[in-house]
């Protein structure tokens, strides 16, 4: 009935939501609470009504399957795609954010800008940081790491009969390291200018490499029930450090009290960086929608003009970082410990992990090429050069 | 008498149409989209407009991972077949000759077969096989003084693999089993008392000489059941091995590799992916009408 009522709308004769009233989609949050505030927070827009769907299960692909002939969603969350800007699903929203881009930091803006224009609005950012027990560093005598050789060689030297030193995933950090190592030697995956790959160096060869002695050093936590993004192996002992999210403290502060630090991923070298990674979902537009212009005026008012949403959805529930830097400073459990270190890290380490031009069948190459130097003693050289042939080829098919 | 075959006709759609509309809207439609995506640069789309011939057949059989993807597959197949084959053969043997609490041990065996691949993988991921000390089979080697071992880590040497055979035959091995059984079941007694009047010894030579040849029929269709089977590798493959960060080189058989081709979520190469379905079909079925030619499927009969 309502499809039917929609297809027959008057304006568009393209179907989808209702006149006059908007759809938003989201992916199911984990968190208690959020469900409730995102439903309260349509309820509350003034300006027309926008009904929530809720979407547990595989998120992505149902929006990519939506936005191929739908005018539904009207606006949604997602990690801009590249293709989408190209075949026109998406529209462009820098006139949103016009009056308040600079209280964005950049590298947040960055995570959905497509060319210079950006098309979702960044609503809260995720890190990732190395946590670790300061008791059982100095039982080892072992300093907090400050560069990749000490973190090799703490993971080593962490191992007891009890516990391993280190855990940075099942796969032995092919999945979460491959920047932080870029990074850590002061590369990137793509140039600053986004048309070549940032890592034609033998310094990323390098980097690599470590992650292969770092598998080597009998320190790394393998097989754990739990993966790296969950904290178990960390807060259950069987790890002195494990690189996880900002998103875990409050657990990891509930079983170890003040009994761990955290640290952003080791610099290389002198000519390297330390660095965490950060992600951010953005508010989209579907160009499809009926109308584009309602779509956009509710995002205005939700992730510009509706400052204590953004703050309780991104700190309400969870425990992400604001997108916007005038928020994250209001923001209480975010001021002291832990959790004020990662935010310090944010602004002065933080990187984009691939980005919207990374395409994934160059992080397909990429993984598989840290899976073969960390795993099965591949040759850095000779993998690096293969990642950084199968990127090029990506980046010439899309910049032509 | 006139109205009966219009309404035969009738009742035949009645209850036909439905499986059939169902057929050709979730089969033959997507079936033939994705031999029509195939012949495009379909990325994030299904409605794309740049053909690129058979570009996308081209790039999938010189890529690599793919090609590996099938490799994978053989090993597996290679392992889980004869594996499975002669296990459930040698348990229906045991099952048939028990005296007491048959039923008992043919449910015991078949049980595995009711639970889900799913659930099965994240038993054997996490509590069987996980890498940490408490481990069950972790467990028991530190009872013997051996160090925790990262089985589903653990490339070289291929430890991954004792964790995927084992999963894969403890579910199936109930079912064929039961196909064994119902087989041994329909060999006539008189066979065996004729064997024996002709003084052959029981045991492997009455195995050899009279129950083998009497299965053929089974075994055959028994060993293209697993082969298909084998070539649709998924499910545990992606639990036990795959996280949300991606997938391992290793021990990706090829439904894996398109899933995350096509349909995972860093970007749809839906192109590439139905290239690489259809290359993968055609594999199969002429695997399995090469199989079937071979092992006579069709002409043996349990007899």
């Amino acid at each position: 009935m309502g499809l039917g009522a929609a297809g027959c709308g008057s304006n568009t004769g393209r179907g989808g939501s209702a006149p006059g009233s908007l759809q938003q989609w989201y992916h199911a949050y984990g968190e208690d609470g959020v469900h409730d505030a995102v439903l309260r927070y349509a309820a509350e827009y003034p300006r027309g009504e926008v009904s929530v769907q809720w979407n547990p299960g595989d998120y992505d692909s149902k929006i990519v399957t939506a936005l191929q002939n739908s005018a539904v969603p009207d606006v949604f969350e997602a990690q801009v795609k590249v293709d989408w800007v190209r075949q026109g699903q998406v529209v462009p929203l820098d006139d949103l954010i016009a009056d308040v881009r600079a209280d964005f930091p950049a590298q947040v803006l960055e995570t959905a800008t497509v060319e210079g224009r950006l098309y979702g609005i960044p609503q809260a950012v995720d890190t990732q940081v190395l946590f670790y027990r300061k008791s059982r560093l100095a039982a080892a005598g072992v300093r907090p790491p400050r560069t990749v050789d000490e973190l090799i060689d703490a993971a080593r030297r962490l191992n007891s009969p009890n516990g391993k030193g280190l855990f940075v995933g099942n796969d032995g950090g092919v999945g979460v390291l491959g920047g932080p190592l870029l990074w850590s030697a002061g590369l990137d995956y793509l140039s600053s200018d986004q048309r070549r790959t940032g890592f034609d160096d033998p310094r990323a060869a390098t980097a690599f490499g470590k992650l292969a002695e770092l598998n080597d050093s009998g320190g790394l936590l393998l097989g754990a029930p739990a993966d790296w993004s969950d904290p178990s192996a960390f807060i259950d002992g069987l790890v002195a450090m494990q690189w996880t999210g900002l998103w875990n403290i409050p657990k990891v502060a509930a079983a170890l009290g003040d009994d761990f630090g955290v640290l952003p991923f080791p610099r290389l070298d002198a000519h390297g960086a330390p660095s965490v990674p950060i992600g951010a979902y953005g508010a989209m537009v579907n160009a499809k929608s009926a109308n584009v212009s309602a779509a956009k005026d509710f995002l205005r008012w939700l992730w510009i003009e509706r400052t204590d949403h953004q703050t309780e959805f991104a700190t309400g529930f969870g425990f992400h970082i604001p997108a916007r830097t005038s928020l994250t400073d209001q923001a209480a459990n975010l001021r002291s410990g832990p959790a004020a270190d990662a935010v310090r890290f944010t602004r002065e380490h933080a990187h984009l992990v691939g980005g919207p031009l990374w395409s994934s069948a160059a992080n397909s190459a990429l993984s598989d090429a840290l899976f073969r130097i960390a795993r099965q003693g591949a040759d850095p050289v000779a993998q690096t050069r293969e990642v950084v042939a199968a990127s090029d080829a990506e980046l010439k098919r899309l910049h032509g | 008498m006139s109205t009966r075959p219009r309404r035969d006709a009738r009742d035949f759609w009645l209850f036909v149409g439905p499986l059939l509309l169902g057929l050709i809207v979730f089969s033959y439609v997507p079936i033939g989209w994705s031999l029509y995506l195939s012949f495009f640069d379909a990325r994030n789309t299904v409605t794309p407009e740049v053909f690129v011939g058979v570009g996308n057949y081209t790039a999938m059989l010189t890529n690599e991972a793919f090609l590996s993807s099938l490799v994978t597959f053989s090993a597996f197949a290679v392992a889980i077949v004869p594996l499975t084959y002669v296990a459930a053969l040698a348990l229906a043997l045991a099952v048939d000759r028990v005296k007491f609490a048959k039923a008992f041990f043919r449910s015991v065996f078949f049980l595995p077969f009711a639970c889900s691949y799913v659930v099965a993988a994240l038993i054997w991921k996490t509590s069987l096989f996980s890498g940490v000390n408490y481990g069950l089979v972790n467990s028991v080697l530190g009872a013997f003084g051996i160090d925790p071992v990262a089985w589903t880590g653990t490339a070289d040497p291929p430890l991954y693999w004792i964790v995927l055979i084992t999963a894969r035959l403890w579910l199936q091995l109930g079912f064929y089993m039961l196909l064994f059984i119902a087989a041994l079941q329909r060999i006539p007694d008189r066979l065996y008392e004729a064997a024996w009047l002709d003084g052959a010894k029981p045991g492997w030579q009455v195995f050899r000489y009279i129950t083998l040849p009497q299965l053929r029929g089974t075994s055959v269709a028994v060993l293209l059941l697993l082969l298909i089977n084998a070539f649709q590798a998924f499910d545990e493959f992606y639990n036990i091995l795959g996280d949300a960060r991606g997938y391992p080189p290793y021990g990706r058989p090829p439904l894996v590799y398109l899933y995350y081709t096509a349909l995972g979520s860093g970007g749809q190469d839906l192109g590439r992916g139905s290239a690489g379905a259809v290359i993968l079909s055609v594999l199969i079925a002429v695997v399995t009408l090469v199989q079937g030619k071979v092992l006579g499927f069709g002409k043996g009969r349990d007899r």
